[in-house]
């Protein structure tokens, strides 16, 4: 399997999954507006999972495409961190889970747009518009709700206590980075975890949070070891696909 | 759930460069940055826009639906007020 196929699974999977993960919000926003902007941004995701898993199946040359790739797998073949299968809790848990990944996608992708690979250069200039906005989005209410009511801040404040431990793995690294970033096709990621604490570290202060004293990191998605929560995920995305292969609609 | 409801906005988007901004609905939020977030969300979604005003609906001065008679039916007996008394030359198009 070549490191470029296995890092694009990463990143497409973990659009892929929390875009499920925000699908669940549809018509159950806390305010309409709010649906729908969870919605966009559901929608946002899934379209990236589209264009990365499209392209991974391309490097991979064996005619799997992007909805073989997300529908047939089996769950230790996903590589998305364990961050984005979190449940999706309160609106604080959701919007935090969000940030937390919004703040690492986007120097992210600035980051690859400069890739050697045209493919994944053009994938991350798209992306990164979406991305942005997502940030905007999810800082914002970061901060309403961290600086806001006794009970909005005491929640986003548990939200960060439970997700924090699953943060370190967005900058997990192996021998498929070493060898990605030997060929120019990536960056050294702690650029992107530089960029990434600096973001976390100025939106929790204006919301008044503190980031946990507890360090231990929780990790495993990136090699295929996820929570329980992932075969509940996969249940659900792959239904259809299994009770009527091949149907399209 | 509060029953305590965020202020209401009303929303006026651009369509493109050079035309004016026209009202498209109204939203709540709790601010005018949030009302601008979501009118992006809930109004531009298909390209509708380039550009977003939000205004506190508390904010417009309406005329009153009770004045109608005084306010707009004057205007309905004077036709001179349209320029209709013209003779449009031959070759004039899009008028």
């Amino acid at each position: 399997m070549s490191a470029l196929f296995e890092y694009i699974i990463r990143l497409g999977d973990d659009s892929l999954i929390l875009g499920h993960r925000m699908s669940e919000w549809c018509g159950h926003g806390p305010i309409l507006e709010e649906d729908i902007a969870m919605t966009n941004i559901a929608l946002d995701l899934v379209g990236q999972a589209t264009s990365l898993l499209n392209y991974a199946g391309q490097v991979e040359g064996n005619g799997r495409d992007g909805d073989k790739l997300a529908f047939l797998r089996y769950d230790r073949e996903y590589k998305n961190t364990l961050l984005v299968e979190q449940p999706n809790g309160d609106f604080g848990t959701t919007i935090m889970r969000q940030f937390l990944f919004d703040a690492y996608r986007k120097p992210l992708f600035e980051k690859l747009q400069n890739s050697s690979d045209k493919q994944l250069s053009a994938i991350a200039e798209k992306s990164l518009k979406e991305t942005k906005y997502h940030l905007k989005h999810s800082s914002e209410w970061v901060i309403r709700l961290g600086d806001g009511t006794e009970e909005s801040h005491q929640r986003i404040q548990e939200a960060l206590n439970t997700l924090w431990r699953y943060s370190s793995e967005l900058f997990y690294t192996d021998e498929v980075d070493a060898t990605l970033l030997s060929q120019g096709i990536i960056t050294d990621i702690a650029e992107i975890r530089a960029e990434w604490e600096v973001t976390v570290k100025n939106v929790f202060e204006e919301a008044t949070l503190q980031i946990p004293s507890n360090n231990w990191k929780q990790e495993g998605g990136r090699k295929g070891m996820h929570s329980e929560n992932m075969g509940y995920i996969l249940a659900e995305l792959q239904y259809m696909q299994r009770a009527y292969p091949n149907m399209e609609w | 759930m509060s029953k305590k409801e965020w202020p209401l906005w009303e929303i006026f988007i651009r369509s493109k460069a050079g035309l004016s901004h026209k009202h498209v609905g109204s939203l709540r939020a709790a601010d005018a940055e949030m009302a601008v977030e979501n009118a992006r969300d809930v109004y531009t979604r298909r390209s509708e826009g380039i550009s977003i005003w939000a205004v506190e609906s508390k904010d417009v001065y309406a005329s009153d639906p009770t004045e109608a008679d005084s306010l707009f039916e004057p205007s309905d007996s004077k036709v001179y007020r349209h320029p209709t008394f013209y003779d449009v030359p031959d070759g004039i198009s899009h008028m």
